[in-house]
């Protein structure tokens, strides 16, 4: 008896068992003779042949594949529709020793994401883009794709695609190829075996560019959609080779070397010193000015546009660097830049920032009260509250959160201008929270203010918030 | 005297939906639909049981990364890994 030995099995990039899915876990959700399970295999044995698996990315797009990484055991990212080849970018440039995959169909790329792809081929990411032509939407359902065939029927070209109303079918490679920048472009088909083996070498050609460090690479591969097709699985194969092949031409559109020049390099700056603040970190390093607060302050500014709402985030960001904090500000506006609502997040912290978004802040200054009823259910436990007015509202009542009422605009007013509010406000948080020193927040306003009048106003405002803090009886600060 | 097969395949049917590509992709057309419904209500397909060369082709036109286990008889003639392997079903 002739001993056996495996030749081909299921690749080890695959999860044995594909848990994320609700049921029939042995089975991927695709269709019968669906294109897509063709190419993970071939993707996933390419992983594991050049032994890439602990280093690979994958994006999924949205469309049928959009549950790829229920499948594959590698690093995943699920992009929202058209954005793989956007997130791939910034993946790689992030982790650049990651092989970075985006998969996406030709709804995703070819119709909501065209100007990712054309612009991460133009800038030649080091990425690697899998592009799943099956001419036509399948996961919503069998819309025109800006690839359809001419004359071919969809449910929204229901007597058939028409050049003079929908244009022609869009060729993804020949487009590219036009650009500077990819090094390697090829269309392949699973039309029939030899193809599928034709589209297995580029496939591996693509990622070994990509581990070699060459730049830009897409394989185009022309692939079957039975049911939506109305086909059996053999006649949609036997359709890709009559149909397809005949309007999307196979071959190699681009395998080339390319050397992005040296002087295209950005210079490696700190952002301290691209602000011109460089020089200014005197201040961080002696230990006398270093806040010697190792809190994290997780701050959320939130009013209406023309407040100083984002200003006061930008100058609290700032105080921050001079202090030699870890800072992020992020802005958020609302429809409208003027009378709608705006809010921004600001965190300092001794330890790098993973993330600048906030959820859940420790301190909420909320400068009308839309925002303070809207953001302060957000507000984590033993974190306070500065709301403009002299009062809260009877029925705002946050447990474990101290809610001061600084009657910042009112202060500013009295002053002169409603509009310094904000820096009342500054004023007020700084003396209750401690998080940052007031003797900065000077240095910022002088560095930031350069009309005189309004910089001897500013001060007073930031004065004005800490008096009134410090009027406040004890026992409600 | 029968003579040795050169390899062997091995169809999952918990994981074959039935599509029947490597049915009519198969050179010695030794693999056909079973005439039982599987579980999943399709008609998965089955190895004859002799004929097969271990060429791997109705390996690469399956869509499902498991439904399929080809088997060859070792030492194999040549082929050493499984990408030479690969090559070979090109052929
Ligand atoms: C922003 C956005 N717009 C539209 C949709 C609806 N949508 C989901 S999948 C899809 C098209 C998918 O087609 P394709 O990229 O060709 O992938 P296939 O399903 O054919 O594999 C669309 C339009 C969405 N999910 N998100
Ligand atoms: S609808 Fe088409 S593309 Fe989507 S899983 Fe089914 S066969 Fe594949
Ligand atoms: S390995 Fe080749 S001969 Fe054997 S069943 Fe598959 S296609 Fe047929
Ligand atoms: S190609 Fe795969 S899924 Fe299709 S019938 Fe054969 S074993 Fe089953």
């Amino acid at each position: 008896m002739a001993e056996y030995e495996v030749v081909h099995s299921k690749s080890p990039v695959f999860y044995p068992v594909y848990e994320r899915k609700a049921d029939l876990q042995h089975q991927t959700h695709y269709c019968p003779g669906c294109g897509h399970g063709v190419v993970h295999k071939l993707i996933a044995e390419t992983i594991a042949d050049l032994d890439l698996q602990d280093r690979t990315i994958f994006v999924s797009p949205v469309g049928c594949s959009v549950f790829a990484y229920y499948y594959f055991d590698v690093g995943n990212v699920q992009a929202a529709h058209g954005r793989a080849s956007a997130v791939a970018t910034a993946l790689k440039r992030a982790c650049p020793e990651s092989i970075v995959i985006a998969y996406q169909g030709d709804g995703d790329l070819a119709a909501i994401g065209t100007a990712e792809i054309v612009h991460a081929a133009n800038r030649g990411e080091p990425i690697t883009v899998f592009f799943i032509n099956n001419a036509i939407y399948g996961m919503t359902g069998g819309q025109m794709a800006p690839t359809t065939l001419v004359g071919q029927t969809t449910t929204t070209t229901p007597w058939g695609r028409r050049p003079e109303n929908e244009g022609f079918p869009l060729r993804v490679c020949e487009l590219l190829a036009t650009l500077e920048a990819p090094v390697y472009i090829e269309r392949v088909a699973l039309s029939d075996n030899k193809n599928i083996m034709k589209a297995r070498k580029a496939i591996r050609k693509a990622l070994e560019l990509q581990r070699d460090g060459a730049g830009f690479s897409l394989v185009e591969i022309l692939s079957p959609c039975p049911t939506i097709w109305k086909m059996t699985p053999t006649e949609a194969r036997d359709w890709v080779a009559e149909h397809m092949i005949r309007n999307f031409p196979l071959g190699v559109f681009r395998d080339r070397k390319v050397k992005m020049p040296e002087s295209s390099r950005p210079p490696r700056r700190t952002v301290a010193e691209v602000l011109g603040l460089a020089d200014a970190p005197a201040e961080a390093e002696t230990p006398a000015t270093r806040s010697a607060d190792a809190r994290e302050w997780k701050i959320k500014i939130a009013g209406f546009g023309g407040q100083g709402v984002l200003l006061l985030g930008q100058i609290l960001a700032e105080m921050g660097m001079r202090e030699g904090k870890e800072v992020s500000w992020l802005p958020s506006y609302g429809p409208e830049m003027r009378s709608g609502s705006a809010h921004c997040h600001v965190c300092l912290s001794s330890k790098r920032i993973g993330s600048p978004l906030i959820e859940h802040p420790n301190v909420l200054v909320a400068m009308n009260e839309i925002s303070l009823r809207k953001f302060a259910p957000s507000v984590v436990p033993g974190g306070m509250i500065l709301y403009n007015r002299r009062t809260v509202p009877a029925d705002v009542e946050i447990p474990n959160v101290r809610v001061f009422a600084i009657p910042a605009s009112e202060l500013a007013d009295q002053l002169g201008a409603a509009k310094v509010g904000n820096i009342v406000m500054l004023g007020a948080l700084l003396e209750l929270t401690g998080a940052l020193s007031s003797a900065t927040a000077e240095t910022v306003l002088q560095g930031t203010v350069k009309n005189s009048d309004l910089l001897a106003l500013d001060l007073q405002a930031l004065h004005a918030g800490r008096d009134y803090v410090r009027q406040l009886p004890l026992e409600a600060r | 005297m029968a003579i040795e097969p050169r390899g062997r395949v091995q169809i999952d049917p918990n994981e074959c939906k039935g599509c029947g590509l490597c049915i009519d992709a198969c050179p010695p057309r030794c693999l056909v639909f079973e005439a039982e419904l599987s579980p999943y209500g399709v008609h998965p397909a089955r190895y004859v049981g002799s004929g097969c060369t271990g060429c791997g082709i109705c390996f690469y036109v399956c869509p499902e990364p498991g439904a399929i286990t080809v088997y060859r008889v070792s030492p194999p003639p040549k082929v050493i890994s499984a990408t030479e392997a690969g090559r070979a079903a090109t052929l």
